[in-house]
């Protein structure tokens, strides 16, 4: 029988999709980006989740740099960080971390420093819960191609 | 499968955000258009052969010298972007005699009334809602094949035109007053349908 560890590790897949959804951390437009790979661009959701995870690192960086920075008043940069950072989330469909950067930019607009501070953290919270949990999705994702490309049967 | 027949529209996509780029990208090759994409109004104004001084540069800037027979049939623009806004990009377009036929759409990630309506006026044919989706990228193909009637047309009249027509003769005349030009026959028809119609024009394809 070929490819019955693929149809598990699709369902695994499945299931854990359908979690993130329920959590609300993805929402429908990661699927429009699901949609959008083929098999003229096969790692396109991939690629596109890369990027956005070193684009994630480095403007959580320049974040932490600036509000932990004693001298800190610059909320304006602040805000400027956050809109990128709530229009890539908003591309990938990273609802959750979208949903905190709008929090964090209400708290950036009221020169609320505390409220920033806690709003980083919140984000650096759910920026890592996303990043781990995409990394297992591709990571079933991997195995599944590899099981569906055997040719002999598998023994469980 | 990809390989159309028929020449491919070409669009240049403008975008600050590389995901964004990506993504657009990625919606127009998924639609047969042929892509272009860039990260600045300037960038985008360079490859159009305008220079800073809205002057058409004769000679493009050789980062491809293909630049030139690279026809472009559709700009689509991010309206957020640091230096020259989409807005700004639209307005320079709009008022260049050699581009400003050329569509130009605006997305942006913010649902602000008063941008989509100044953009609008400005001569924006779409205003796209981030995350741009493929319903979207649908409803570019009428502005294109709207630019590409025109071409032929003024092309059929380039054609026609030999030398210079001469004022037609008086005897003529008389006849040329029933013909009437092929956008008001257009118009004559879609009155003739509007009693049926519920929906705005505009929306040509349900919105979802």
């Amino acid at each position: 029988m070929l490819g019955l560890g693929a149809d598990r590790l699709r369902a695994d897949m499945n299931r854990l999709l359908a979690l993130l959804f329920h959590q609300g951390v993805l929402d429908e437009q990661f699927l429009q980006l699901q949609q959008l790979q083929d098999e003229t661009s096969p790692n396109f959701v991939y690629e596109v989740v890369t990027i956005f995870f070193n684009e994630s690192e480095k403007l959580l960086r320049n974040l932490r740099e600036l509000l932990l920075d004693k001298e800190f008043s610059d909320y304006k940069k602040i805000g400027i960080h956050l809109n990128q950072f709530m229009g890539s989330s908003s591309s990938i469909g990273a609802k959750r971390v979208r949903n905190v950067c709008v929090a964090f930019r209400a708290a950036s607009e009221q020169n609320n420093r505390a409220g920033c501070l806690r709003a980083l953290e919140l984000l650096e919270h759910e920026y890592c819960y996303l990043k781990n949990k995409l990394h297992e999705l591709f990571q079933i994702e991997q195995q599944r191609a590899m099981a569906a490309a055997v040719r002999y049967p598998i023994q469980d | 499968m990809g390989m159309a027949a028929e020449a491919q529209f070409h669009v240049l996509a403008v975008d600050d955000s590389l995901i964004d780029r990506k993504l657009i990208e990625r919606l127009l090759k998924t639609s047969s258009y042929q892509v272009t994409t860039v990260d600045s109004g300037s960038k985008a104004l360079e490859f159009l052969g305008l220079r800073e001084d809205d002057q058409t540069d004769p000679n493009p800037p050789s980062v491809s010298s293909n630049h030139h027979e690279m026809e472009v049939n559709l700009i689509i623009t991010d309206y957020c972007m640091p230096g020259m806004t989409g807005y700004d990009l639209l307005k320079k377009i709009k008022e260049s005699s050699s581009l400003k036929d050329i569509p130009v759409v605006i997305m942006s990630s913010e649902n602000v009334p008063s941008r989509i309506s100044r953009c609008l006026e400005e001569g924006a044919e779409e205003f796209f809602l981030k995350p741009v989706q493929l319903s979207d990228v649908n409803r570019l193909r009428p502005h294109l094949l709207k630019g590409k009637l025109k071409e032929q047309q003024e092309q059929l009249q380039i054609e026609q035109l030999l030398p210079l027509p001469p004022p037609p003769p008086p005897a003529v005349q008389q006849q040329q007053l029933q013909p009437q030009p092929p956008s008001n026959k257009r118009k004559a028809i879609e009155e003739g349908l509007s009693p049926e119609r519920r929906r705005p024009r505009y929306s040509g394809l349900a919105m979802v």
